[in-house]
Parts: structure tokens; sequence; C-alpha cells
């Protein structure tokens, strides 16, 4: 499907051709092969494995026994698969929606206030601090705040202790009232740094003529932020949003370390069920069907966006 | 265009009429304030966790997790080192994720000359596909892959997970570099080719070595993701010996021998490598940070 192998040959011959021809060189496809090959083996085929897998009863040995849409039936009717897709929204909310929200504040704040009003080294210093959580692999990420909010030990609840708050601590990941929403400030923390910088570099490329004509005519700060910023850097908050709510959608890592899903299915997302379905329950068959749902919803909201960024 | 330089002129002029160029005098240091508390909040994690990973299990439970330690007691980082062998955890991670920075970056270009300079036939479609390769979640991928790797005695083993996160990161590599090489100026190649050079060389000699700046970013970032990966090297790696250090770190997470000194010194040997990258390749990064963003 990739390549269209001797279809390129003739197309290139009608360009003015060198007085040497290339010595008999194949067409430019052969560099597409070696990646060809690979893509098959790493992702086309495992993808439409998965898919017939779905379709199947297996335990990971044995052969899979065809049940057609029994594995999808059962999925649309099972609590803990929507469960798992509310919190995926809760994560959109936590690692794309509010970042983009408080990043797009920050970026201004920093290139249009501090960057004018304290030197730029200033605000680079604040930017590289916002920015440094995001430099972390996930997982680790997950570790430090495991710790932070341990339940016996964790800096947190000692903190609270010794201001003499000790009544606000929590068990908080480990409390199915808290476990989502500590999982979400820990998301936001992870993920705020990332707008701001790219917001911050796509800010460099707006005439500032359009910033002072604007302080002349005498709009706030807010007004500058609303009619200016926003509308300038519209391209670099659908990158964002997009790359964020892809990733909050696949979100795996934070869970894993953090919660586990628990305590019982407080913060289940889709990419654990199906993890715990193959490697835990040797459910293939559903985990799969999971596996497949996630991808084609995260395929359709790439399209969505990618339509939606075409018309603006 | 005039009207907006006579604009700017105007505003420096009044700018200096008001005396100042700032605006408002103890406002803006509210502002300075409030950014850098949030400054502060956002590096708590880190401050706590290095300072708790220098006490002594003693200490801590004497003074709790917000004193500062009294001296560099480096024990709970040494015993946590010798107790999963860290050594070979940064070992795997530099060996898989520096594999993958090169080979991704080789696929990428040849990909990329392909579709950019080359103009392949059905070449809008060729991208869709490497695009959707890097979109699709690695969950739908993860079994078939295990079971294809246990079937091809590639489980357990590094090479597994540098292969598939090369076709991964070239997927989106290919993506990228083909718009940038899609404006490759034509005359040099065209010269090339009248002087005699094949496709082979004009891509090596003259290609690759004009496009260095670009990948140079590409690898920096294809070493630091890859590095970061979790998922996949979790379920691939199941040997002590083979295990990165995030799949090191997070499986030990909330386990019993863990304590709360011993717990900071492992999140602490997860935050140095990833800070010290980040100081390392910072300048290249903030310029390239935005190099997917928008072209």
């Amino acid at each position: 499907m990739a390549v269209h192998a001797p279809a390129t040959r003739p197309a290139r011959t009608r360009a003015p051709e060198p007085v040497r021809r290339f010595r008999r060189s194949p067409g430019y496809w052969v560099y597409l092969v070696p990646s060809a090959v690979l893509l098959f083996a790493v992702v086309i085929v495992p993808f439409l494995m998965n898919i017939g897998t779905s379709f199947t009863r297996w335990s990971g040995v044995g052969t899979p026994r065809w049940t057609g849409l029994d594995n999808y039936r059962r999925l649309f009717a099972d609590a803990t698969f929507w469960a798992s897709f509310q919190h995926n929204v809760a994560l959109i909310v936590a690692m794309a929606i509010l970042p983009t929200l408080i990043g797009l504040v920050l970026a201004s704040a920093l290139f249009d206030y501090i960057g004018k009003r304290f030197g730029t080294r200033t605000a680079s210093a604040l930017r590289a601090a916002y920015y440094l959580p995001q430099v972390l692999p996930v997982a680790v990420a997950g570790v430090v705040w495991g710790w932070m909010l341990h339940p016996s030990y964790g800096a947190l609840n000692e903190a609270l202790e010794a201001v003499g708050l000790g009544a606000l601590a929590e068990n908080w990941l480990g409390d199915p009232d808290f476990a989502l929403a500590s999982v979400m400030a820990i998301m936001v923390w992870f993920q705020l740094g990332y707008p701001v910088v790219i917001f911050m570099a796509g800010l460099q490329r707006v005439d500032p003529a359009l910033y002072e004509a604007a302080e002349i005519d005498g709009a706030s700060w807010w007004r500058r932020f609303w009619h200016i910023t926003v509308p300038q850097i519209r391209p670099e908050i659908s990158v964002v949003l997009l790359t964020c709510t892809i990733a909050a959608l696949k979100v795996f890592g934070p869970i894993f370390v953090l919660t586990r899903g628990g305590p019982g299915k407080a913060t289940i997302v889709p990419s654990y069920f199906s993890y715990q379905n193959f490697f835990e329950k040797a459910n293939v068959g559903y985990g799969s069907a999971i596996a497949t749902v996630l991808a084609l919803v995260i395929v359709i909201v790439t399209f969505l966006f990618l339509r939606v960024q075409e018309r603006a | 265009m005039t009207s907006l330089s006579l604009r700017r002129e105007e505003a420096r002029r009044a700018r200096r009429a008001r005396g100042h160029v700032t605006g408002p005098g103890p406002g803006r240091w509210a502002v300075l304030a409030a950014l850098v508390v949030l400054a502060v909040v956002m590096l708590l994690p880190f401050a706590i966790v290095t300072l708790n990973a220098l006490k002594s299990p003693a200490e801590y439970s004497s003074n709790g997790p917000l004193s500062l330690p009294r001296g560099f007691y480096l024990d709970g980082l040494v015993e946590f080192w010798n107790r999963v062998d860290f050594g070979r955890k940064l070992l795997n991670s530099f060996v898989i994720s520096a594999s993958v920075a090169v080979l991704a970056v080789v696929l990428s270009v040849l990909n990329a000359y392909a579709l950019g300079v080359g103009r392949v036939r059905g070449r809008l479609w060729i991208l869709v596909v490497f695009l959707m390769a890097n979109t699709l979640p690695q969950e739908a991928l993860a079994y078939p892959l295990y079971y294809l790797s246990k079937a091809t005695g590639l489980y357990d083993t590094r090479l597994a997970v540098i292969i598939i996160f090369t076709v991964v990161q070239s997927a989106f590599g290919t993506y990228l570099l083909s718009a940038v090489l899609g404006e490759f100026p034509r005359e040099i190649i065209e010269a090339a080719a009248m002087d005699g050079a094949g496709r082979w060389r004009v891509l090596w000699r003259i290609v690759v070595p004009i496009s260095r700046p670009t990948l140079s970013v590409m690898m920096i970032f294809f070493f630091i993701w890859t590095w970061n990966e979790f998922f996949l090297p979790l379920i691939f790696l199941i040997s002590n010996d083979n295990q990165t250090v995030p799949v090191s770190l997070g499986v030990l997470q909330g386990d019993k021998m863990m304590d709360a000194t011993l717990s900071s010194a492992s999140a602490l040997l997860g935050i140095v490598p990833a800070v010290a990258f980040f100081l390392i390749f910072q300048r290249t990064l903030t310029r390239g940070v935005t190099v997917g963003a928008v072209k």
C-alpha cells in the first residue's frame, strides 16, 4: 500500500535531464524499502493482529476462539470501561485544557510584562523553572509524587502537620475521593511547562508594533492578551491542545506508578485497563478490544482537530 | 506600515512623557512575586526530594521531611544504587536510547529523501501512514508485539525495544524531515547530478551535511523521548539485567523494602540524568522544542 514502486520512474524522466543521466539509478522509492519492511513488522501487522484478536476469546496461549462482536458488546456494558473513559476526560482537562489556559496567561505575562519590565533574563529563568518537570520521564515524576504523597511518610502530610494544618492531611492517592484529583493535580504540574515554552516561542514572531499600537490606544493588558496574543498564536494553541489531548488519552506511566488504577477503579484509564487484561487477567481478546477502541478514539480526535485547524 | 512606525515613535514619546518605561510600580512587583511563588511551587518537589535523599533514616524520622540535612549522608543513595544495580540500568537506558536516536535519524533521512527530494508518487498517503504509525497508541500494538517477540526469541532483549522505538520515532522524524527536505534547494542537487554524482552520493555528501542542524535536534529528541519511555520497556524488559532507569524505578515504587529516605534516593537518581540531559542539550532544545510545532 505504501510504495507504488515502478510508477515513479517515468514520472521522473520528464524533468530536464542532466547531461549525464543518473547511472541507471533505481527510483527514489528504494530509499523507503527499509522503513516499509520495519513498519509492516512493527506497526501494521501487529495493529491488524490486535484488531483480529479483539474478535476472539483468547488467554494468550492455545488457539483463539472466534466470538465475533462479543467483546465489544461486553465492553459497552462494562462500567469499568466507561469509568476509564470518564477518567480520560478528567485527564484531558488536567493535561491539555488547564495547562493551555494557565500556559497562555503565564507565557503572555512573561513575554509581554516581565520581559519588558524586568528583562528577558528574568523571564527565561522563570520559564526554565516552569519547564523543569517536563524533562522528567513521566514514570519518574510519578515516583517523585508517590513519595511526596505517601500516606505514612510523605512530605505533603508532614508539611501540613508542621504548619498546624494536620487536619487537612489525607491519604491523597489511597482515598477514592481524592485519588483522581491528586493525579490530575500532579499532571498539571508535570505538563504546564510545555505550553509555556511553545507559546513564548510563538509570541516571538508576533510583530511588536501590534502591541505598541494597542498600548497607545489605551488597551489594557487583558484586552491585548485577548485581542492580540490569543489570535496571533492560534496555530501554537491548537498544536498544544492536540498533542496534549493525545498524550492524555494514552496516559499509562503515572497511573501505573501512582495508583495502579485504584483504589478500586477510582483512577483506571483505558490504557491501564487493557494492560490489566493483557498481562494480569489473561483476557487478551477483551484487552485487544479496549486497545482498538482507544486507537479509534485517538484517530478520530486527531482527524477532527486537523479539520478544525484547516478551517480556522 | 508607515502609520505603524509613526505610532511606535508616538508611543515611545508618550512613555517618556510619563516619566518611566514601566507602568505602576507596586503592581509590577506583585505580578513578579506571584510568578516567582509559582516557580517555587513548581520546583519544590525537586528540592524536597533532594533534601531527603541526603538524610539518614534516623534524621528523617526525628526532623521530618522539611528540615535541612545536617550533612551529606550518601549511604541511602549508595544503598539504593547497589541494590538495584543502578549503573547497569543507566547503561541499558543509554544503549537503547543512543541506538534508537542514531538508527531513527538514519531511517528518517532515507524516507524524507524519497518523499521530500524525490517526490515519490503517492507521498501524501505515505506520509499519512507514517503519521498514523506515530499516533496509534502503543497499547494497540503491545500484545501482538509481545507475542511476535516471543516467537522470534527477541522477548526480554534490548534489541526488541531498540527496533520498536526506531520505527516509532522515525515515523515522526519522517513526517518532520520530509517537510524540511521538501524545501531543499534543487539547484544544488541538480548541479551535483550534473557533475555525475549518483543519488546515494548526493544524499550523503550534500543533503545530510547541509541538514545537520535539523538532524542533530532530531537526534537529541529521539534520545530523550526513548529514555523517558515506560509502557513498552515495562512489558519487554522483565529481567533485572535489561531494565531501563524509568522501568526499574517505576516497578519499585510502593515496594515494601522502600522506606522514606530510600524512596527519595530513588527519585533523585531518576531526576539527575534527566536534568543533566536538559542542561547539556538546553540550547538545542529551546530552539528545537518548537521544531515540530508550527511549520
